[in-house]
C-alpha cells in the first residue's frame, strides 16, 4: 500500500533556526550533561545561578514608574516605602539624560515629563528627604549622566551619614546601547567608555554593595534586533566595558560580580527560554575562559527579564494581558533575577493603576499557584529545549565574531554599523507583519472592529517646569560661585587626562554645579557625538 | 526620459530618542524607490529647515512620539513659510491621537500617519501628492 505524504509547513524561529516537528535523543546526543548543563547554581550556571532558585527566593517583582519633580517623587517612594517596597526606580526627564538644565532652550516642552528632573544637587537632596539610602536600594534609570548621578546620590549619602559601605543601588550606565537603541547619549563612543570605567572603578574601590552597571540588550531588542543579536550585542558590550577597566589594572574579580544584564522577553515561547539558558551558560563560558575569572559570583549572569513591549499590540489590548502571562511564565522558567512586565495598556497611554496591579498579579499567580517556584529548571533534560539552547548559543557566538570581524563592538556602533544592522531587523519584521506573513493576533489576524482608543500621553504641566526652573535659579543665586568656577576648571583640567573622574564631579556637584555645567565642560574636552546616519 | 526619484527627508525633532519608526518607514520608501534622507536625532526646527532646503527634498517625514506633534509642527511649517518652503509636502508619523489629526492638517501637514500605518499606505499617498 502506498503511503499519503504528509505535507508539514517549514517552521524558522526569529534566530533563523529551523525548528524540527520531533525531538529526540538524537538531537542532544552531542551535549555533555557535566559539562554543558550541570547542576543549578554551579558552573556553566545553565540551570540557574543559585542552587536552589525560587524555591528558596522567588523572583524579585519590580514595576516601573517615574514622576516629575523631585518633591512628588519623594512623596511617591514614601508612599512605596510605607507599603513595604524595598526597591525604588527612578526615572529622569529627557533634558536630565541628555545633560541638559531646566531652562535650556532645547529642554523646551520636556521639563518633567517622563522623569524626574534633575539640575542640581538640591533636587536629589529633595527627591531622597528622608529615605535612607542604606536601607532602601535605588535603581538609577541614567546613562550619559551616570557619572553625576551617581556623584549626586554618594553626596546626599554623606549628607545623611550613610558610610559609603553601606550605600545601595543600581546605575543603569550602559551607554553604547543608547547609540543603538534610546538615544539619550552626549559625548563620543571613546570618553563615554572611559566614564562607565570611572563609576566602576569608583564603585569597586568605595561603594562595595553598589551595582554600577545594567547592560541592556532589551533596549536593543526593542529598537527591532532579533534574539540572537539582543545577546551577542548586550555580551560584547558588557565585555567592551569590562576590557576597559581591566586595562586599568583592576582584577576581574574585584567588579564583575557587581555587573547585571536587563533583557526582553517576547517572542516564542521556546526560543526565549533556550536565549536565556543559552546565555547563562555563555557568559559563564566567556568570564571564566577569556577574561579568567576565579571567582563563581564573576560567572554568574544575573539579569532582569521582563518587559516584553515589543510584543504588546494596541489592537485588541485585553490581549496583553494574556500576552504578559506567557512572558512572565518565560522569564519564570528562564531562572530570571528580577521581572518587570510592561502592563496591558501601555501601548497607547499611561499604566492604569488597575493594570499595574494585573502585571503584578500575574507574576505572584504564577508563583503561588501555578507551582513555578516548586523545582528549579523544569524544561532541564527536554530534547528540544535543550537542542535549542545549544543552537543558540552557538548562534550568539557566531554574531559575536561576526561583530569582531568588522573591527568590534566600538567601532560597530561608533560607525552605525550596529544602529543599521538593527534598523533593517526593524524593517524585516514590520515588513514581514503587514504581508502577514509574520502573525500578531488582532493585528493581521482575527482582527475586529473596535472603538478608536484614544493615545494618551505624559501629562505635560508647564507650571511645574516654571517651578523647576525658579528652583533652579535659587540655587544658582545662593551658592558661591568661585567654588562652582573652581570645581568646574579642576574638572577640566582631569578630563584632559586619564585620571578618574568620580572625586572632581563630586566636587562640583557639592559646589552646586549645575548638570548643564558639568556636562559643558566635559564636552569642551571631549566634544559630542556624531551620529552616524546608514541607511 | 526617466523620472528622477522622489527626495523624502525623514527628520526626527525634539529629544525624543525612539527612532525606530523613523529608520523603519526610511527603509520602506527606500525600497519603494524613493531618496531618503534621515537626519538622526534630536534636530531643532531650524535644523530640519535648513536640511531640507540643502537637500531640495520634496517630502518633510516628522517621526514624533513625544505627544508634542502640535507644537513642533506648527514652529516647523512657520520656520519653512518664512524661508519659502510652503510647496513642500510635510507628512507626520508616530503616536498621534485621532482628534488631532484634523487639527494638524489644519496647519498644513498633507497627511498623518498614526503607528502602524502600512507602508503602502504612506508609498502611494506621497507618490500621488508628491509636488513635481
Amino acid at each position: 500500500m502506498k503511503k499519503k505524504k504528509i505535507e508539514l509547513p517549514d517552521v524558522v524561529l526569529e534566530s533563523g533556526i529551523k525548528v524540527k516537528p520531533i525531538y529526540g535523543p538524537e538531537d542532544v546526543k552531542d551535549i555533555d550533561f557535566k559539562e554543558d548543563i550541570g547542576a543549578p547554581g554551579e558552573y556553566p550556571f545553565t540551570r540557574g545561578i543559585h542552587k536552589y532558585m525560587y524555591r528558596f527566593r522567588p523572583f524579585t517583582m519590580r514595576q516601573y514608574s517615574g514622576f516629575a519633580t523631585a518633591t512628588e517623587t519623594n512623596k511617591r517612594f514614601k508612599y512605596l516605602i510605607k507599603h513595604g517596597q524595598t526597591g525604588l526606580n527612578v526615572a529622569f526627564d529627557l533634558p536630565t539624560q541628555c545633560g541638559l538644565d531646566s531652562d535650556d532652550p532645547l529642554a523646551e516642552g520636556e521639563v518633567g515629563r517622563v522623569g524626574m528632573a534633575i539640575d542640581t544637587l538640591r533636587d536629589m537632596e529633595d527627591a531622597f528627604k528622608g529615605i535612607p539610602l542604606d536601607k532602601i536600594s535605588t535603581s538609577l534609570t541614567i546613562n550619559s549622566m551616570a557619572p553625576i548621578m551617581l556623584a549626586m546620590y554618594v553626596t546626599v549619602a554623606e549628607k545623611q551619614g550613610v558610610p559609603p559601605e553601606e550605600v545601595r543601588g543600581t546605575l543603569q550606565n550602559d551607554i553604547l546601547k543608547e547609540y543603538i537603541g534610546r538615544g539619550t547619549w552626549v559625548f563620543p563612543v571613546e570618553p563615554s567608555i572611559k566614564l562607565i570605567g570611572d563609576t566602576i572603578e569608583y564603585c569597586s574601590k568605595n561603594l562595595p554593595k553598589y551595582y554600577p552597571v545594567s547592560v541592556c540588550g532589551y533596549h536593543i531588542r526593542e529598537s527591532g534586533a532579533n534574539p540572537v543579536q539582543e545577546i551577542a550585542y548586550a555580551f560584547l558590550i558588557a565585555k567592551a566595558y569590562i576590557q576597559h577597566v581591566l586595562d586599568r589594572g583592576l582584577d576581574v574579580d574585584d567588579f564583575v560580580p557587581r555587573f547585571s544584564f536587563n533583557f526582553d522577553i517576547h517572542g516564542n515561547l521556546f526560543e526565549q527560554i533556550a536565549k536565556f539558558r543559552a546565555a547563562r551558560r555563555l557568559w559563564a563560558r566567556i568570564v571564566k575562559e577569556d577574561l579568567g575569572a576565579k571567582n563563581p559570583k564573576s560567572m554568574q549572569m544575573k539579569m532582569i527579564a521582563g518587559g516584553g513591549g515589543g510584543g504588546l499590540t494596541i489592537e485588541q489590548p485585553e490581549n496583553n494581558i494574556v500576552r504578559g502571562a506567557y512572558y512572565a511564565l518565560i522569564s519564570a522558567l528562564s531562572g530570571t533575577q528580577t521581572m518587570a512586565l510592561c502592563s496591558y495598556d501601555e501601548a497607547y497611554t499611561i499604566p492604569s493603576e488597575k493594570a499595574a496591579v494585573i502585571s503584578l498579579r500575574t507574576m505572584q499567580i504564577l508563583l503561588d499557584e501555578m507551582g513555578l517556584r516548586d523545582t528549579v529548571d523544569p524544561l532541564a533534560g527536554s530534547y528540544y529545549i535543550e537542542s535549542l539552547t545549544s543552537e543558540l548559543e552557538k548562534k550568539i557566538v557566531d554574531m559575536m565574531e561576526k561583530v569582531e570581524k568588522k573591527g568590534g563592538i566600538v567601532k560597530a556602533v561608533a560607525d552605525g554599523y550596529i544602529q543599521n544592522e538593527v534598523a533593517k531587523q526593524a524593517f524585516l519584521l514590520e515588513k514581514g507583519i503587514q504581508e502577514g506573513k509574520i502573525i500578531k493576533v488582532g493585528v493581521n489576524k482575527y482582527q475586529a472592529e473596535e472603538e478608536e482608543r484614544e493615545i494618551e500621553f505624559h501629562d505635560y504641566k508647564a507650571e511645574e517646569a516654571e517651578v523647576q526652573i525658579k528652583r533652579l535659579k535659587k540655587v544658582k543665586k545662593d551658592r558661591d560661585d568661585s567654588k562652582v568656577a573652581k570645581a568646574l576648571k579642576e574638572l577640566k583640567k582631569a578630563a584632559e587626562t586619564d585620571e578618574n573622574l568620580m572625586d572632581y564631579v563630586i566636587d562640583a556637584v557639592r559646589a552646586y554645579a549645575t548638570v548643564g555645567e558639568i556636562t559643558s565642560t566635559m564636552k569642551e574636552v571631549y566634544g559630542e557625538f556624531k551620529e552616524p546616519v546608514r541607511l | 526620459m526617466k523620472k528622477n526619484p522622489i527626495r523624502v527627508l525623514i527628520a526626527k525633532p525634539g529629544l525624543d530618542g525612539h527612532d525606530r519608526g523613523a529608520k523603519v518607514v526610511a527603509l520602506a520608501l527606500k525600497q519603494a524607490g524613493m531618496e531618503v534622507i534621515y537626519t538622526g536625532l534630536r534636530q531643532t526646527v531650524d535644523q530640519i529647515t535648513n536640511t531640507a532646503l540643502q537637500e531640495d527634498v520634496q517630502v518633510v517625514g516628522l517621526s514624533i512620539l513625544s505627544g508634542a506633534h502640535l507644537p513642533i509642527t506648527k514652529k516647523l511649517l512657520q520656520k519653512m513659510k518664512k524661508e519659502g518652503l510652503e510647496e513642500m509636502m510635510v507628512l507626520v508619523g508616530g503616536n498621534v491621537p485621532k482628534a488631532d489629526i484634523a487639527k494638524m492638517k489644519k496647519l498644513g501637514v498633507k497627511e498623518v500617519f498614526p503607528t502602524g500605518s502600512r507602508f503602502e499606505d504612506i508609498v502611494s499617498f506621497i507618490q500621488s501628492n508628491v509636488p513635481n
